[in-house]
């Protein structure tokens, strides 16, 4: 038993379920014959992409501190950090393919890119940014507590609901079903706890 | 009693069926007048490098990309006219040199040139093509494949003068 008075078999359960839904995406995709055609920076910025979906799916886990072991603050600090990583990936990813073929990712960013998931992923990446700027200017803002959680709740939607259609419309190194049920896990956990916590419920009480 | 020849309401129908005809005539040299150019694509010209040599084909080869040059308004076939191709295949990235080759049309418009397999590359398997050599508008194609497995792939060009 643990603080919480959940058992240990079902918290060991919990973390191997979620180091499968991280890494078998993982593993399918350095196993896609794509690779052999592809440069090392065009490789390193795919799965900078798979990477962040990843991140992605703990983050909501984190914050509503459903992992075991990592509840309450330490869930939050985590929850930060995988923030602040989740950046980063966003970054390698775009840069990595900026380097790969600057042309289409110019494209991209400009709106004018002939692939629809292109879009998805670009509104994913400002909504990463915007988030992770309200996360860092918090104090500095001094936004009210339920706006703040509002905002920032609203992003993380639209942020994950951008990363998903994108991921799903790809056709890249992510393995198909591998693809499909990561990006069915992380619209759960994501819908679970926005409808469970209801961090953005506050402000619009009154 | 019935008018053997015609009834009132046959002439009034085949009179109206006439009127309609001639009215749509009006539009119908819109029409025989054509055949519409092709537009250019967004995203086709991207990795373009201009004046690809003449090849007989492209690396190893093993897939084929096809398609017609025509006339913009007759759509009669243009031939000896000059396209370039480039992809991301088996054998290379979009921007290798050696990703880019182009060749010419025949006496019908068509065209045919062996290039090595496209693979799925930025999100979709998909091949470059242009036209620019001044004769005609400059167009920048930019096909996408129904399916990574196939292993040849259609871009059509109607062309308008330059």
């Amino acid at each position: 038993m643990d603080r919480q008075g959940h058992s240990a078999p079902r918290n060991a359960l919990i973390w191997v379920a979620l180091g499968a839904a991280a890494f078998v995406p993982l593993i399918a995709a350095a196993l896609s014959p794509l690779l052999a055609w592809r440069e090392p920076i065009y490789i390193a910025s795919g799965f900078a992409g798979i990477i962040a979906l990843v991140l992605l799916m703990m983050q909501p886990l984190l914050v509503a501190g459903y992992i075991p072991g990592l509840a309450a603050l330490r869930g939050r600090r985590i929850h930060r950090v995988v923030g602040a990583v989740l950046v980063l990936s966003v970054l390698l990813h775009v840069g990595g393919l900026w380097i790969t073929s600057p042309p289409d990712v110019v494209d991209v960013l400009l709106f004018r890119s002939p692939t629809p998931f292109s879009i998805w992923g670009v509104v994913a990446m400002w909504a990463v940014f915007a988030a992770a700027l309200l996360a860092t200017f918090r104090n500095r803002l001094k936004l009210p507590l339920p706006l703040w959680r509002v905002a920032h709740t609203a992003l993380a939607v639209v942020i994950v609901t951008g990363a998903v259609v994108h991921t799903l419309l790809i056709e890249g190194t992510m393995e198909p079903i591998s693809k499909v049920v990561l990006c069915v896990i992380v619209s759960l956990v994501s819908a679970k706890v926005f409808l469970s916590r209801r961090s953005w419920a506050a402000y619009f009480r009154n | 009693m019935k008018n053997g020849f015609m009834t009132r309401r046959t002439l009034l129908s085949t009179s109206g069926a006439l009127l309609v005809t001639g009215a749509l005539g009006l539009f119908t040299p819109a029409v025989a007048k054509g055949l519409a150019p092709t537009p250019s694509m967004r995203g086709g010209s991207n990795n373009y490098r201009p004046g690809a040599p003449i090849v007989d084909r492209i690396g190893g080869g093993g897939f084929w990309m096809t398609g017609t040059v025509r006339r913009a308004g007759d759509g009669s076939p243009l031939a000896g006219q000059r396209i370039q191709v480039w992809a991301h295949t088996t054998e290379g990235h979009e921007r290798d040199p050696e990703s880019h080759g182009a060749t010419l049309t025949d006496a019908n418009g068509n065209y045919r040139i062996e290039m090595p397999q496209i693979v799925p590359a930025f999100g979709q398997p998909h091949g470059h093509l242009a036209y620019d050599s001044g004769e005609f508008k400059t167009v920048f194609l930019r096909p996408v494949m129904r399916n990574a497995r196939e292993t040849t792939l259609n871009a059509d060009f109607v062309l308008q003068p330059a």
